[in-house]
């Protein structure tokens, strides 16, 4: 086989792993559009939250320590403890339920009934507080993560490819299981979302806000419980990115990425956001390495956005979303 | 008591549909032009016109320009930052490429070169809205930030990758380039703000302006009463785009002299002149220049409280910053949609019966 081929396939193929972190963050978008029809801007900064917060409660960091250390004048920095990596995540976890409840008591119970762009600019702000919250609590440093997830080339494919064509596929260990838990992950929500009873209301609150509540579901519990699925999403997509490239703020940019993946897949699909993760992830690296070269690279930066806007200029619902309709 | 309309009696059209029909407003209104024009350029120094004054005009323009498309013709834009890069990036062409006309048609030039630009990225908001067409103007953003990185041409092949304003005068005063007065550049900028402001104003209160209202409040009702959509949207997309281009060709050009794109163009730039609007009020010419006041001036003063005054480290002030801002943006959204304007109005309806309310 031609190397450029090779190059191609080995580029599509690092592609489909990034996708799939993107699809991590879209899913948390489309799981809080659809139960809320809010458009949660702060996805991609719950995410640097979250793997901030899980970070920091490893290492053992005292929460606002150079806050306490500025303000009173002492000399703290951390308990001098630091937390395995389940334990630590189950209280992150407990961190991300707080602020989902949070959320919804401060802010978007004040903001029901409110047009979808108040709510979607309601979500900026929420974006940039918890960004200064985060860097406020656990320092602003780029911090390593390491959950024990397995990392660097995966040499099984590497010589199986190697063989095969002669030439060996450079395929992360990471990117592998970021995968595998990715589906793991979706087949968890889609089971919880088809066969328990709390799944069955946040279906039944997508569908119809007014009849879910006229049968005695709890808006109130509905839309806690899908913001703190989201923060689980937004750790899982935290610890897969951060474990990736370290925690720091570029982290939250990952979020404007998930948007044009949205965009495609449209907004109410699980399906269509895992679809538009792979689309975007593949197209974007096939698209630096084919045209990249010509025009000077890094077209990675735009490369999703235009995608999705020429998309919508034929099909402004998505690939997989409900056809809009419009009633005057 | 003082502040009412009793005994102003109004004896034309032109006087009853003025922008201040209270005679307080109205003086107050030409006291702040006075202040503005005639005291301020001789009491300013360099800290000031550089921190608060240029900043805060610079700003103005982009919120009005953002303000006319968002805030009077509904649709959200995410690309400002980009467009500002579009007016930076053409008036350094235009300064380079002819060096002996005048800055000022430079940069009204720019303006014209980023509404064209405008209009282009506002043509798939005929199509889609909402923030779909708010993630297509991230498009935008993202493509022009890199358009300017990667094309020499825009910064003239400079080995940097920066442009730099080169020196021009505008009637024997300095303007731009490394030494320039500072209530000559704080002068050229308010001139830019006063005529943008006024622009503004009877844009939007003419049929164009309550075209593009009609378009924010229901797209659909106002085609069927003979808006035409394609026309508004992209005369909206156009005007606003002018502003900003302005407001990008000044930032530039007499505020920061030298520019590398993705830092000062950058994505955080449209987040901000978009918290500025909806701050200062969406569909408010008032609404701008506050929205942009405040977010010029907070900072600056938290930064004196907290680092000057408390000593704390410059780095939490900055988070502290970005949580301030974010919550204000949630608890304006909350108590008051319509922003800073709004409560200005609200004391102004107070004012007018006060002392006897009822």
């Amino acid at each position: 086989m031609p190397d450029q081929l090779l190059f191609a396939i080995e580029v599509t193929l690092n592609g489909l792993m990034a996708g799939v972190l993107y699809a991590l963050v879209a899913l948390g978008f489309v799981l809080i559009f659809k139960a809320s029809g809010i458009f949660n801007y702060a996805q991609g900064v719950m995410a640097l939250f979250a793997a901030l917060t899980l970070v920091g409660i490893m290492e053992g960091q005292v929460p606002f320590e150079h806050l306490i250390n500025a303000t009173l004048g002492t000399e703290i920095h951390g308990f001098g403890w630091s937390v395995p990596a389940l334990f630590a995540i189950i209280l992150t976890m407990v961190v991300m339920v707080l602020f989902a409840w949070a959320v919804n008591w401060l802010v978007l119970r004040h903001l029901v009934n409110q047009e979808p762009i108040i709510l979607f600019m309601a979500t900026i702000g929420l974006a940039y507080f918890l960004e200064g919250l985060g860097d406020m609590m656990w320092g602003s440093d780029i911090k390593t993560l390491d959950v024990g997830l397995p990392q660097g080339l995966n040499t099984t494919i590497d010589d199986m490819t190697y063989n095969m064509f002669g030439y060996g596929f450079y395929i992360d260990n990471l990117d592998i299981a970021a995968t595998l838990i990715a589906v793991v992950l979706v087949t968890v929500l889609v089971a919880f979302s088809q066969y328990t009873k709390q799944g069955r209301a946040l279906r039944a609150v997508a569908d119809d806000h007014q009849a879910a509540l006229s049968v005695g579901i709890s808006l109130n519990f509905i839309w806690v419980l899908t913001w703190s699925i989201a923060g689980f999403v937004a750790l899982v997509a935290g610890i897969m990115w951060g474990a990736k490239s370290g925690v720091q703020f570029s982290l939250s940019l990952i979020a404007l990425k998930a948007l044009p993946v949205l965009m495609l897949g449209g907004f109410t699909s699980i399906p269509g956001a895992i679809v538009g993760g792979l689309i975007i992830g593949v197209g974007e690296k096939l698209f630096e390495f084919l045209v990249g070269p010509l025009v000077g690279g890094a077209t990675e930066n735009w490369f999703a956005y235009v995608l999705a806007l020429i998309f919508l200029v034929f099909r402004p619902q998505g690939l997989f979303g409900e056809k809009i309709i419009e009633r005057v | 008591m003082l502040y009412r309309e009793a005994g102003d009696f109004k004896t034309s059209y032109a006087d009853d549909s003025q922008t201040f029909p209270i005679r307080l407003d109205r003086r107050a209104y030409w006291a702040l032009m006075v202040v503005a024009l005639a005291v301020v350029p001789f009491v300013v120094n360099d800290y000031w016109v550089n921190a608060i004054f240029l900043p805060l005009l610079i700003y103005a323009i982009a919120a009005l320009g953002l303000n006319i498309l968002t805030g009077y013709c509904g649709q959200v834009s995410l690309g400002t930052g980009g467009f500002m890069a579009v007016g930076a990036y053409s008036v350094y062409k235009l300064m380079t490429a002819f060096p002996d006309i005048n800055i000022a048609i430079h940069v009204v030039l720019a303006g014209f070169v980023t509404a064209a630009v405008g209009m282009l990225f506002g043509l798939p908001s005929l199509r889609i809205k909402g923030f779909y067409l708010a993630v297509a103007t991230l498009a935008a953003q993202f493509f022009l930030v890199w358009l300017f990185n990667r094309v020499p041409w825009f910064y003239n092949y400079s080995a940097s990758g920066q442009i730099n304003a080169p020196e021009r005068t505008l009637a024997g005063f300095r303007i731009t380039g490394p030494e320039t007065q500072a209530w000559a550049t704080y002068l050229f900028c308010l001139v830019f703000v006063l005529a943008s402001a006024w622009i503004c104003r009877n844009l939007t209160r003419g049929s164009i302006g309550r075209k593009w209202m009609a378009i924010r409040d229901m797209d659909i009702a106002a085609e069927i009463i003979g808006v035409d959509p394609l026309r508004a949207k992209l005369s909206a997309f156009g005007v606003s785009s002018f502003f900003i281009g302005i407001a990008g060709a000044l930032f530039f050009a007499v505020y920061l002299g030298a520019v590398e794109v993705g830092e000062a163009f950058g994505i955080n730039k449209s987040f901000l002149v978009l918290f500025m609007i909806i701050i200062g009020g969406l569909g408010s010419i008032l609404g701008s220049f506050l929205g942009a006041a405040f977010m010029v001036l907070m900072p600056v003063l938290l930064k004196n409280v907290l680092v000057g005054g408390l000593g704390w480290p410059t780095d939490l002030a900055a988070h502290l910053e970005f949580m301030i801002v974010g919550g204000l943006i949630i608890f304006f959204l909350v108590v008051e949609p319509h922003g800073m304007a709004q409560l200005w109005r609200v004391t102004k309806e107070k004012l007018r019966i006060w002392p006897f309310p009822h």
